[in-house]
């Protein structure tokens, strides 16, 4: 490694070990910002172990919610094993109305109800990206019509095209189908219903983007227009994207439970957080708040976990906020 | 045949209050290895040659008329295909601010293997390997470990210089030079002009110079243009022009260097601004800040008069040439 004529902005000492990416990434602002914000180590901690509930709940759940076997209508709406009338030990938090074991059954609706989060956002983004990219970068008559489309979607509330679509396919369908579909129903239903959330975003940044000028030298070098777009003003956007991804995951999730408390969701045979809130409202009344309460608190610690987090990202991913 | 000629290009930019004509019948002519000097003040339009050069008007601007021939063929009336093979390939361009011509989110190496992979078929490991020799023809330093940077570990004239490289990467015909040094400091100005011009010399590459400066053109170009409201007030060998200006407002932009100012005076300049290219005034679009008004000047558009190597539009110019045709003096 010679270096003729250094500069002091060129110098590089010589004896440098590389540093690795750990090394890298704890010198970054990110990571500055998050050992310095108590709510969002708290936040990411709770959120982290949602995922792990949800990836392992096979290993977790001391029964398997989905097999009829293990079910006993004996045990129906037993409380929780602290009551020490009527508790049972092996049952923590006590049994539904069909005699399942809640905290079994909610560690199985808390992976339902991330799931179809998660990959309702997955195909939101993906719609919304490429409509929002090529609104953006080709402008006019192509801008305005891709952009009235989601202007005619905004204008359907989220709620009402899925009790719509889901209530024609349950009737026309049957329940049979449905409840086999009902998971990719919902992905399809809540990712088709949100996209001009984020093409609405990514036009916004795109515009911004595609006036600077390392866009000019990319279209002087002869690059493509896909090219441009995908790799070239893409990943300058991918902040705010990040950022409403985590907002609109919680949304997602809070629509599919909604959905299936009112009955469009998934079927009670496979529970999500959602359908087990709904399944228990029959009973508060009749003094087993625990079916209805203890999910219920389960999905706004994820739901809140979720947007505290959105929020520390936009505020770390906001140059405008940046101390130093 | 010359390797790029252009003639009597017109560009227009559609607007709501009609169309506007940011050039206007400019022609001329660049052989091999040749470079120009395309001089003016912001607003005269010498950016938008240059982006018409490569068919990169973008909207509402278009080529209105005439003919970008490069090697014979019309820049003007190509496929987009066929335009994408040229630029970057046999044209390429380098731009002003070197801190924003790099794509901030990708390594410089990334943005120059792509570019040698959008015109050859060519691996990763060759295209990472002309990059770095090109690198090192730039005089970056240990370019092997620059090439995995990103542009904001670079300073600016570092930057400027991957610029020039990713413009050299194809081995082109052309470089268009869009004010090239502007945005660095004066020190290394000079250097990359420098750089610049032995790498166009040594390769035996055509340089497009548009800039402000009339020291850098006189250093580097042959030939030079002036050029004002969208028009070219003057054109010739790059010598003459410095030497023995014309046109009025070649000479006030001479006048205007610092060089030119009695020290303690204030420094000369050109009275008013360029007009706006919507309300170009008739007749010569100079002549509200012209100190050789006369009638004419306000009537007519001037025609080219030829003046030893050079030809310049101006009415002025064009009495004193019949004059001393003439057999008194004038």
């Amino acid at each position: 490694m010679t270096n003729q004529n250094q500069t002091p902005a060129s110098k590089m000492p010589e004896v440098e070990t590389v540093p690795t990416a750990w090394q890298r990434f704890k010198d970054t602002h990110i990571w500055n910002s998050f050992i310095k914000d108590r709510v969002a180590q708290i936040s990411l901690t709770i959120f982290m172990g949602y995922v792990i509930m949800a990836l392992f709940a096979p290993v977790i759940a001391p029964f398997d919610p989905y097999d009829p076997t293990q079910m006993d209508i004996m045990n129906s709406e037993l409380p929780p094993s602290w009551d020490e009338e009527m508790g049972e030990e092996q049952f923590w938090l006590g049994t539904d109305a069909q005699g399942r074991d809640l905290w079994s059954t909610i560690l199985y609706g808390t992976r339902i109800s991330l799931t179809i989060g998660i990959c309702a956002v997955l195909l939101q983004a993906t719609i919304g990206i490429i409509v929002g990219l090529i609104a953006g970068y080709r402008g006019g008559r192509v801008d305005s019509i891709l952009m009235r489309f989601a202007d005619v979607q905004l204008s359907f509330s989220t709620m009402m095209v899925a009790i719509v679509v889901l209530a024609i396919f349950q009737a026309s369908f049957g329940t049979e189908l449905y409840q086999d579909l009902a998971m990719v129903m919902l992905i399809l239903v809540i990712g088709i219903a949100e996209w001009p959330q984020y093409a609405r975003t990514i036009r916004a940044s795109v515009l911004a983007e595609k006036k600077k000028e390392y866009i000019d030298a990319a279209r002087v070098m002869g690059l493509g227009q896909i090219r441009i777009m995908f790799r070239h003003i893409l990943p300058n956007t991918l902040s705010p994207i990040l950022v409403i991804s985590t907002v609109q995951v919680a949304n997602a999730i809070i629509s599919e439970a909604s959905l299936s408390f009112l009955g469009l969701g998934m079927p009670v045979s496979q529970p999500s957080l959602g359908s087990l809130i709904s399944s228990g409202f029959e009973y508060i009344f009749s003094g087993a708040w625990w079916i209805t309460v203890i999910p219920g608190v389960v999905l706004v610690v994820l739901v809140l976990v979720m947007n505290l987090l959105g929020d520390w990202l936009r505020d770390v991913l906001n140059p405008k906020l940046y101390k130093g | 045949m010359p390797l790029l000629e252009v003639r009597n290009l017109e560009v227009s930019f559609g607007l709501r209050s009609g169309d506007v004509k940011a050039l206007r019948n400019v022609n001329f002519t660049l052989d091999r290895g040749e470079r120009l000097g395309l001089v003016g003040e912001s607003g005269a339009g010498k950016s938008v040659l240059g982006f018409s050069i490569l068919n990169l008007i973008s909207k509402p601007g278009r080529i209105s008329d005439g003919q970008i021939l490069f090697e014979g063929k019309d820049l003007a009336d190509m496929s987009p295909e066929e335009l994408r093979n040229i630029r970057g390939n046999r044209i390429s361009m380098i731009f002003q601010d070197p801190m924003m011509t790099l794509n901030p989110v990708l390594t410089i190496g990334q943005q120059m293997v792509e570019c040698l992979q959008a015109h050859r078929n060519i691996s990763n490991e060759n295209a990472r390997t002309i990059a770095v020799q090109k690198l090192q023809q730039v005089q970056i330093p240990s370019p092997e470990t620059r090439i995995d940077q990103y542009p904001h570990e670079l300073s600016g004239g570092m930057r400027q210089r991957v610029v020039i490289a990713i413009g050299l990467l194809m081995d082109p015909d052309i470089i268009i030079a869009d004010e090239p040094t502007t945005a660095l400091d004066v020190t290394i100005q000079a250097e990359i002009m420098e750089l610049m011009v032995e790498l166009c010399e040594r390769n035996n590459v055509a340089l497009i110079l548009i800039t402000h400066d009339l020291g850098v053109v006189s250093q580097v170009t042959q030939k030079a243009i002036v050029m004002y409201a969208g028009r070219i007030i003057e054109q010739g060998p790059t010598r003459e022009i410095i030497n023995d200006a014309q046109h009025p407002y070649t000479q006030g932009l001479m006048n205007a260097l610092p060089q030119m100012a009695i020290p303690g005076q204030r420094l000369n300049q050109i009275r008013g601004s360029m007009p706006s290219l919507q309300k170009i005034p008739t007749g010569c679009a100079f002549n509200p800040r012209c100190d050789y008004l006369r009638d004419a000047c306000t009537k007519q558009l001037p025609g080219y008069t030829v003046s030893g190597n050079c030809k310049v539009a101006c009415h002025m110019v064009a009495e004193l040439k019949q004059a001393e045709q003439a057999p008194h003096e004038a």
